[in-house]
């Protein structure tokens, strides 16, 4: 049987889920990356994008933007501003959460310019990538 | 005296009073758990932030280049201070003692010197400080509307706090809003969240080392507003279950008064009819004699 680790996904409004898994596939800042058992303690945050945990009971992924992950020796914490389940999501989800990314593009200072009209473009591969 | 009548109409009306105070109290009861439910859920998150916060701040904050929400802007002299009451009245003392709380940080910092800018979350906290301190108030955040707190409120309040900070408005912020503790004890509380003030962090011993990617100050710098929307929300969340629960305790001394009253009514009313009725025996008996 593969190692497992512990993993948990929480949303500010509550846990979304708890569970053993043997790998998951972060959406991180600086590109995606895949945390399994025993992986060296990392902290990164996230850019919006499907979080992918696959464990003994399954597959199951989440659309998440912001916040970040925790992984250490106990596991794998994802602490995601918001997060849905993909099989949840829906095309109205995205377009409001797409509208919000806008209007911040469009109203950020200058130096906040490039951060925002980068979480725009990942929220709009998001889209893409959920295909909905 | 009052007249029977009159005993009457006030019994019943106090005995609606009853029924209405009686009512209040079990909608707060279950308004209560659903506050407590929100704020349970909510903790694993904020716990787990402000772990890696702490522990990233501890690492960073001593350098030159830690981010002003973290350091400060080297000076103190502009508070600005955020009240967060309810919307409704009818709980106790709770918006009281939030806005006596902030009152007494006020008139402290004032005679100190210092400028005073207010926020108010809740429309009871404000019509309290407008009265007493109308010319430091700066704003007001309106939630009627809202039906059950959530993340959005919470980011929308720390998105203003963030503009008026970056536009140097003030240099310290400080969120009063009541703890809860049961539900005959809500503790009003002062925290300041700008500068990020942290519990010294608690030495374990063997803290793990950690990759950062991309740099630590790079993190610090996207979770510490983030950490602003957090601190509020959670002081929301203890807000709306400590409203629901002073509630519950007030209408549970209203109901309880209420039936005490009630009692006390009836007796007087007894009294009265047995008076009127020995009054018309003495009459009678009195008229049968003088025959």
């Amino acid at each position: 049987m593969a190692q497992t680790m512990q993993f948990d996904l929480v949303s500010p409004e509550r846990a979304l889920a708890s569970l053993q898994a043997t790998s998951v596939q972060i959406p991180g800042a600086d590109g995606d990356m895949t945390a399994m058992p025993d992986h060296a303690p990392t902290i990164t945050t996230l850019r919006p994008g499907v979080l992918t945990v696959e464990g003994p009971d399954g597959t199951a992924s989440y659309a998440v933007t912001g916040g970040f992950a925790e992984i250490n020796a106990e596991g794998t914490s994802v602490l995601a501003e918001k997060a849905i389940a993909t099989a949840d999501i829906t095309a109205e989800d995205i377009d409001a959460l797409i509208a919000t990314a806008k209007d911040a593009a469009d109203t950020a200072a200058a130096e906040n310019k490039d951060a925002a009209a980068k979480n725009l473009a990942d929220m709009e591969a998001l889209r893409a990538a959920l295909n909905v | 005296m009052p007249s029977l009548k009159d005993l009457k109409n006030r019994i019943e009306s106090v005995k609606n009073t009853r029924k209405i105070t009686k009512a209040m109290q079990m909608v707060a009861a279950a308004k209560l758990r659903r506050a407590q439910d929100a704020a349970e859920s909510a903790r694993p998150y904020t716990e787990r932030f402000n772990a890696v916060l702490g522990g990233l701040a501890a690492s960073v904050g001593g350098s030159d280049s830690a981010p002003k929400l973290l350091s400060g802007t080297g000076s103190d002299q502009t508070h600005l201070l955020v009240v967060m009451t309810a919307e409704r009245g009818l709980c106790g003392g709770f918006n009281s003692n939030i806005a006596k709380l902030a009152r007494a940080k006020a008139e402290d910092l004032i005679a100190a010197g210092k400028t005073v800018k207010i926020l108010t979350v809740g429309k009871k906290g404000r019509d309290a400080i407008k009265r007493d301190l109308g010319e430091h108030f700066i704003g007001h955040v309106d939630l009627t509307e809202v039906k059950r707190i959530g993340y959005e409120n919470a980011q929308d309040i720390a998105r203003d706090l963030l503009a008026r900070f970056d536009n140097g408005e003030f240099d310290v912020a400080t969120i009063f809003y009541a703890k809860f503790q049961n539900v005959v004890t809500q503790i009003p509380t002062a925290q300041q969240i700008i500068p990020a003030a942290f519990d010294a962090a608690e030495d374990e011993g063997a803290t793990t080392l950690y990759d950062y990617e991309p740099s630590e100050e790079a993190i610090l710098a996207d979770l510490l507003p983030r950490g602003v929307a957090t601190q509020i929300f959670a002081a929301l969340l203890e807000n709306g279950a400590s409203e629901q629960g002073a509630r519950m305790s007030a209408m549970d001394n209203a109901t309880r008064n209420a039936g005490e009253m009630i009692d006390k009514l009836t007796i007087e009313f007894n009294r009265s009819r047995q008076a009127v009725i020995t009054n018309e025996l003495i009459e009678i008996i009195s008229g049968a004699e003088a025959l």
